[in-house]
C-alpha cells in the first residue's frame, strides 16, 4: 500500500495533510502519536468511511488507485482492519459473522481455538464483551477475512498481558505466513514484543513525523514524550 | 380422534400453500397435537390428534360442550367490555386439567374471497394444572383484496395451567385486521402470548389484555415490521389483581416507511405485583414513524414496576462495521434489521423456535 499526498477531513475540519505512507508486502509499520492526532482518521479514510473526505492524494492498494471503491469492495480487495472501538451489533452472533465473512462453517476456522473465543461464538457482537474479548473477536474476524493489507487500531489496549501474548503470537505467525503488509497502531508498544515490525513512524500534526526503528522511535517517546518528535528527526 | 370436514386439502393451491408457509402452519401435522382452518366462513377442517385435547368449531362446542356458553363472553364481562355479537365461525381449543401437550395445536384462519369480511370468536380453555402450546396463523389470498378480518379470543388459564399462544400474521397490503383477545389468568397461571407480524398489511389495530389473579404470570412479546403503507396500532396490556403477579411486555418494532404505535399498558390493581415493559423501535426509512406509549399505573407504593422505550435507526458506525469486513451496504442493512426483528425475545418452545427463525428468515429476504 501506498498512500500519496493525502488530505482528509472529517466534517470540514483537515484531520490529515498532505500525508505520505508505504507499506510493502510482508512489512509491519507500527504508528505511533498522541491522542486525537488522526491515527484511527488514517485508518477509517484507507477503508472509505462516509464522514472521512480525501479532498486531495490517492491511496493506492495493489497497484491501483482505491480512493472510489466502497468500503465493503476495499475489504474485499484484502484490506482488513482491527477496530479500536467496534459497534455493538445486536442480533448478530460472532459465529454467523465469521461464516459470513469466510462462507465456511465456524468449526473449520482455526482460529476459533488458536484466539481463544469458542465461548464468544454464539453472542451478540460485542454485546457485554470485555476489553479483551473484544479484541479476539475483532482479531478473529480480520484474520478470517485473509487480508493482505492490515490495519490493527490499537490490538492490544484493554487486553491483560497473557492475551497479548497469545494474540501476538498468533498475529506475528499470520503475518509471516502470508507475508502480510500491516499498519499497526499502539499507545503501549506491547504489541512490538510479539510482533516483528520494520518500521516506526509518528503522527502528529497532521502528518508523520519520523520513520525509524521501532524500538528506538518506541524508547525516545519513552523518554522524551511526542514533544520531542517535533524537532529530532524531523 | 378425527373430525375431517370435506376434504380439505383440495380447496388448497399454490398459493394458499406459500401463504400456510408464511404462518407456521404444518399441513403434515407431523409435530402438532391439533389442526383448526377456516376459510372465510367456512370450517375446512378441525383436529384432534391427541387424547388430552379438544380442537373443534366454536359453533359445534357451543351446541355439544355443555359449559362452553358459559365461557362465551365471559373474558370480557369480566372486563365489562362489549364485544361484537356479530361472528361467524372461529375455534374452540381445550386441554383437559393436569395434562400437558408438548405439540402445539395449530390453528389457521384464512381470508380468500375479495373484499371479505371474516369475523370469528374464539374459545381457548386450559382446565387448571394443563400445559398447552397453540400456534395459531392467519393469512389472507394474494387476491383477496380489502379484505377485513375480525378476530376475538377469550382465553381461559386455569389455576395452574400453562398456555404458550403463538400468532403469526400475513396478510396482504389491502387487508385490514383488529383482533381483540382477552386472557384471565387464574391463580398461579402462565400465560405467554408471541405475536409476529413481519408483510405488509394496510392497518391492524390490537390491545390484547391479561388479567392476572394471584401469582399469576403474563408475557407478552411482539415482532412487527410495518412496510410502506401499513398502519399498525399494537399493544399489550395486563391487570394485575392477585398478589405476587408478574408480567413482562416486549416488543421489537421495525418501519420501512410504515408507521407503528407501540403500546403497552401495566396496571397494578394490587399490591406487591412485578412488571416490566420493553419496548424497541428502528427506523429504516425516511418515511417512516414509530410512537411508543409505554404506562405505568398504580394505586399501591409496594409495586415493583418499570420501563424501558428506545428508538433509533440504524447506525452507519454499525452499517461500516458491516461494510468493512466485505458485506455489502444493503445486505449489511438487512442483516441488522434481521437482527433487530429477534426471535429470542420470545419465549417459544424448542419445537417452534427453528421453525419461526426460518420463517424470519424468509419474510425478510422476501420483504427487504
Amino acid at each position: 500500500m501506498k498512500i500519496e499526498n493525502l488530505t482528509v477531513e472529517v466534517g470540514r475540519r483537515v484531520i490529515l495533510k498532505d500525508l505520505n505512507l508505504e507499506i510493502p508486502s510482508g512489512k509491519t509499520l507500527v504508528l505511533f502519536g498522541p491522542n486525537g492526532s488522526g491515527k484511527s482518521t488514517l485508518i477509517k479514510a484507507i477503508m472509505g468511511f462516509e464522514n472521512y473526505t480525501i479532498t486531495q492524494g490517492r491511496i493506492i492498494y495493489g497497484g491501483e488507485a482505491i480512493n472510489g471503491l466502497s468500503t465493503d469492495e476495499r475489504a474485499k480487495k484484502g484490506i482488513g482492519v482491527l477496530f479500536q472501538n467496534p459497534p455493538k451489533i445486536r442480533g448478530i452472533k460472532l459465529r454467523q459473522m465469521v461464516e459470513l465473512v469466510t462462507r465456511r462453517p465456524a468449526q473449520e476456522n482455526s482460529f476459533v481455538e488458536k484466539l481463544n473465543v469458542g465461548d464468544l461464538m454464539d453472542r451478540d457482537i460485542n454485546v457485554n464483551f470485555s476489553g479483551g474479548e473484544m479484541k479476539r473477536s475483532e482479531l478473529l474476524q480480520v484474520l478470517s477475512q485473509r487480508p493482505k493489507l492490515l490495519l490493527l487500531d490499537e490490538p492490544e489496549s484493554g487486553v491483560d498481558i497473557e492475551n497479548i501474548a497469545m494474540m501476538g503470537k498468533v498475529l506475528n505467525a499470520f503475518i509471516h505466513e502470508h507475508a502480510v503488509a500491516s499498519l499497526i497502531i499502539t499507545h503501549t508498544g506491547y504489541v512490538l514484543d510479539y510482533v516483528d515490525a520494520q518500521h516506526a513512524c509518528v503522527l502528529m500534526d497532521r502528518d508523520i513525523r519520523c520513520y525509524d526503528d521501532p524500538r528506538k522511535v518506541f524508547e525516545d517517546i519513552r523518554q522524551f514524550g511526542y514533544e520531542k518528535c517535533r524537532t529530532c528527526r524531523g | 380422534m378425527m373430525n375431517l370436514m370435506p376434504d380439505n386439502d383440495a380447496h388448497l393451491g399454490k398459493d394458499e400453500a406459500r401463504r400456510l408457509e408464511r404462518i407456521g402452519y404444518d399441513a403434515s401435522e407431523k409435530e402438532r397435537a391439533g389442526s383448526f382452518m377456516q376459510q372465510d366462513n367456512d370450517l375446512l377442517m378441525h383436529k384432534t390428534l391427541h387424547e388430552d385435547i379438544e380442537v373443534m368449531g366454536i359453533q359445534e362446542a357451543l351446541k355439544t360442550v355443555p359449559d362452553a356458553p358459559s365461557y362465551y363472553g365471559r373474558a370480557f364481562a369480566a372486563l365489562g367490555r362489549e364485544y361484537p355479537r356479530e361472528t361467524l365461525g372461529g375455534y374452540y381449543i381445550r386441554i383437559k386439567a393436569g395434562k400437558t401437550v408438548l405439540f402445539p395445536v395449530q390453528a389457521c384462519l384464512y381470508l380468500k374471497k375479495a373484499n371479505f369480511r371474516q369475523k370469528v370468536h374464539n374459545l381457548i380453555i386450559a382446565e387448571p394444572g394443563s400445559k398447552v402450546y397453540i400456534i395459531t396463523g392467519c393469512t389472507a389470498h394474494s387476491a383477496s383484496q380489502e379484505a377485513y378480518h375480525l378476530g376475538i379470543s377469550e382465553f381461559f388459564v386455569g389455576a395452574g395451567a400453562y398456555v404458550n399462544f403463538t400468532m403469526i400474521h400475513s396478510w396482504t397490503k389491502d387487508t385490514s385486521v383488529e383482533p381483540k383477545s382477552i386472557a384471565l389468568v387464574d391463580k398461579g397461571g402462565v400465560f405467554i402470548s408471541n405475536y409476529i407480524c413481519l408483510d405488509p398489511v394496510r392497518s391492524i389495530t390490537m390491545y390484547p389484555t391479561a388479567v392476572l389473579a394471584e401469582d399469576g404470570v403474563a408475557h407478552f412479546s411482539s415482532l412487527m415490521v410495518a412496510h410502506e403503507g401499513s398502519a399498525q396500532d399494537i399493544g399489550s396490556r395486563v391487570i394485575f389483581n392477585g398478589k405476587g403477579s408478574s408480567a413482562e411486555i416486549i416488543s421489537r418494532a421495525v418501519s420501512l416507511g410504515g408507521s407503528v404505535t407501540a403500546r403497552g399498558h401495566l396496571k397494578a390493581a394490587s399490591p406487591d405485583i412485578k412488571a416490566h415493559l420493553e419496548c424497541r423501535g428502528l427506523v429504516v426509512n425516511e418515511k417512516g414513524r414509530i410512537y411508543a406509549i409505554p404506562e405505568l399505573e398504580t394505586e399501591y407504593r409496594d409495586v415493583d414496576m418499570s420501563h424501558e422505550a428506545a428508538i433509533g435507526k440504524i447506525s452507519k458506525e454499525e452499517i461500516e462495521y458491516l461494510c468493512s469486513r466485505g458485506i455489502s451496504k444493503d445486505k449489511a442493512q438487512s442483516l441488522i434489521i434481521r437482527g433487530f426483528v429477534d426471535t429470542n425475545i420470545l419465549s417459544l418452545p424448542e419445537l417452534l423456535k427453528k421453525e419461526i427463525d426460518q420463517l424470519a428468515d424468509r419474510t425478510l429476504k422476501s420483504g427487504l
